[in-house]
């Protein structure tokens, strides 16, 4: 489904990611791990395309589309999302809106009728309970003055209306009290399948507890320097970042997962 | 017209030639305030360098230009009027085409307890109501129009709420322009609330064509105790218009007044506003949005008084600025002595959608008591680039992020309108001109 081959990337000018590879097929889910300033959230935003994260060398191979020619809008209509690590407050613009508008583009791009009001309603609301969320935040702007845990629980019902082939979290589970991770988790399981692939990035290994990835990745100095099982995420939890190899020596580590 | 006639000349030239038929000239008191004010305009003139009210509006190209008053307003058929109506429902409104009333055109089905009407009319039949209120509350002893417009003033609307009688209903002053180039309308408004009063009044200035017609108004408004006016001002004048609109009021105790003024058309446009706070308990609300593309110049310059303790002020700008527009807002307000606890807010947010645009903000306090609360802001931006990516990343395209963005931002004035039935014909008519202003220009 994706293909990640010696991913080079800056950010306003900055180089951060250094020659990632990471190959993830539909079904699986990968957990990016590793130190703050590794280029974690790097690698989110440029899956999703986000201006000023530019891509200097490599392929980003997604069904058999090259990433890199596509805008964010034509990612995210091909079925890429990204859950934002900080999600944008946009006063004006209601939730409901934001939605219905984001789902509709997507039918459209797949050549589908926009959905009629009461079933988009029935979609989202239904979607809504899983992740036990006010309903009146719907006709809320985006995001403006929800609390963390909310706008984390909107990103995810987002994702949900939107059953993206590849969804990927930035650091959804940072600032989230134990409840609203179990919603979290709920709602990326949920969306597990044979056709639909996540990736995870992740500081802590508590969220592994609640969503069991199938590979566990380890990145520092914008290298993925260590692959494995989430048995990989339980050392690091217990041993911290400090044994991983740095990525001069570590050229074996990325063969391993899913390649 | 000679070669050197320029806009001072032209419009004295416009007095001596209709000074006998302007209205209530009949009337001593009224001869001797165009008279005063027909002086004041020669002595100060337009403001043209040097004066700081007018820093950042030039109008050294206005003053070469003459125009020239109508004598009888352009036949209107009732469908042209009708279109341009901001209010759906049946209400009272008065019609001026070019400054002059159109009976024709105008419906005056009133409540009870309420006088609107034409102001010339006024000064034939009424004349006693007005002494004492017109002339009054604006100053004219400084350059600019408000001499102009005392001295020639021609119609425009009287509104006199009663005591005690609240009113619901709309009333609608249309001021229509024919777009006949080099055509001036001098618009005098007098609106009184009495005790315990209160109004909802939209004004509204549209054009059928777009030549570069002058128009300048002054309004006074009195709002006495208990009283309280909603004041709209919709200004949708063609791309060459020059317009100028001075806004006077003077309130009471626990007199409010809250004002939103839209502007969406001219060429140059001026909205001057100043608000005496004379009565405990007085509020006065002044909200504004501008949306400006192409070479349009909008210059908002409030002041707000506080004459005496308690009083409140709120002021929230917002401006949309394209193409090679230019959006200005100089805010006063000033804090008399003696007026403790008096609470003043001011914002004044602007949006540059391109390079060339440009937003000035000039927040002023003056403040000469000790135990008061007084706070300004101001921001110029360009688009949320974080919203924008949020909103590409849900699949949302880069042109329609862009207008969701700057719809969200010209929405939050619109919502605060209390009289809900214009809401949504705001909205539209905003939306149709961001829509005109090319949302996915150059930046």
């Amino acid at each position: 489904m994706l293909s990640i081959k010696n991913l080079h990337a800056q950010v306003d000018g900055k180089q951060i990611l250094n020659g990632i590879e990471l190959e993830v097929k539909p079904g699986e889910v990968h957990a990016i791990m590793g130190p703050n300033g590794s280029g974690k959230s790097t690698l989110a935003n440029v899956l999703a395309g986000r201006d000023n994260y530019t891509v200097t060398d490599g392929e980003l191979i997604y069904e058999g589309k090259n990433l890199r020619e596509l805008a964010p809008e034509e990612r995210a209509r091909e079925g890429v999302f990204l859950a934002f690590q900080y999600p944008v407050e946009i006063p004006g613009v209601s939730n409901i809106y934001l939605l219905k508008a984001a789902l509709n583009a997507q039918r459209k791009h797949r050549g589908e009728q926009e959905l009629d009001a009461i079933d988009f309603i029935a979609l989202v609301k239904e979607k809504m309970k899983l992740v036990e969320m006010k309903e009146e935040l719907l006709y809320r702007s985006v995001n403006e003055g929800f609390s963390g845990g909310e706008k984390k629980r909107n990103e995810i019902l987002q994702m949900m209306v939107l059953e993206p082939k590849l969804a990927i979290l930035d650091e959804t589970d940072s600032g989230l009290d134990i409840d609203a991770l179990k919603v979290v988790a709920q709602g990326v399981n949920s969306l597990r399948s044979k056709e639909h692939a996540v990736i995870l990035v992740t500081h802590y290994q508590r969220l592994l507890d609640y969503i069991v990835p199938d590979y566990v990745h380890v990145l520092a100095q914008g290298k993925i320097v260590k692959s494995g099982g989430r048995e990989l995420a339980l050392d690091l939890e217990k041993r911290g970042y400090g044994w991983i190899d740095q990525p001069d020596n570590a050229k074996s580590a990325t063969v391993g997962a899913g390649s | 017209m000679s070669a050197t006639e320029d806009f001072k000349s032209s419009s004295c030239r416009d007095y001596g030639q209709h000074e006998a038929t302007l209205p209530g000239q009949q009337l001593a008191w009224i001869r001797s305030l165009r008279g005063d004010a027909l002086e004041q305009f020669k002595t100060h003139g337009l403001p043209l360098g040097g004066d700081e009210a007018w820093k950042y509006t030039d109008l050294k190209a206005l003053n070469r230009r003459t125009f020239e008053v109508a004598s009888q307003a352009p036949a209107i058929e009732p469908q042209q009027a009708r279109t341009q109506s901001l209010i759906e429902a049946p209400c009272a409104r008065l019609v001026f085409v070019d400054g002059l009333f159109a009976r024709a055109l105008s419906s005056a089905s009133l409540p009870v307890g309420v006088s609107v009407a034409s102001l010339a009319e006024t000064l034939q039949t009424d004349a006693a109501a007005l002494e004492g209120r017109l002339g009054q509350q604006v100053e004219i002893a400084q350059p600019g129009f408000s001499a102009l417009n005392t001295a020639l003033m021609a119609d425009g609307a009287y509104i006199c709420v009663h005591r005690d009688t609240p009113v619901s209903e709309p009333i609608e002053l249309l001021f229509l322009s024919s777009g006949s180039p080099d055509r001036a309308a001098h618009v005098r408004n007098l609106f009184v609330l009495e005790s315990g009063a209160s109004a909802v009044v939209v004004e509204n200035h549209a054009a059928l064509g777009d030549g570069a017609y002058f128009t300048d108004i002054v309004s006074e408004i009195f709002i006495d105790e208990h009283a309280s006016l909603q004041h709209y001002k919709v200004q949708r004048d063609g791309v060459q218009a020059f317009h100028f609109a001075g806004t006077h009021i003077r309130q009471h105790r626990n007199g409010h007044y809250v004002a939103h003024t839209v502007d969406l058309g001219g060429r140059l446009v001026r909205n001057t506003v100043s608000a005496s706070l004379a009565g405990e308990g007085a509020e006065c609300t002044l909200n504004g949005l501008y949306v400006a593309s192409g070479r349009q110049h909008v210059d908002h310059h409030t002041r707000i008084d506080h004459l005496v303790p308690h009083a409140i002020s709120r002021e929230q700008y917002k401006g949309v600025l394209d193409g090679r527009a230019r959006g200005i807002f100089s805010g006063r307000v000033v804090v008399h002595p003696h007026a403790q606890q008096s609470d003043a807010q001011q914002a004044h947010d602007s949006l540059l959608l391109s390079d060339d645009a440009e937003a000035d903000s000039r927040p002023q306090l003056e403040i000469y008591a000790d135990d008061v609360k007084c706070s300004h802001g101001s921001t110029v931006g360009q688009l949320d680039d974080d919203a924008l990516f949020y909103l590409r990343a849900r699949g949302i395209g880069l042109e329609h992020g862009r207008e969701l963005l700057v719809r969200a931002f010209a929405a939050g004035v619109v919502a605060q309108m209390q009289f809900e039935p214009l809401r949504a014909r705001l909205d539209q008519l905003v939306g149709e001109k961001l829509a005109a202003a090319n949302l996915s220009g150059t930046r």
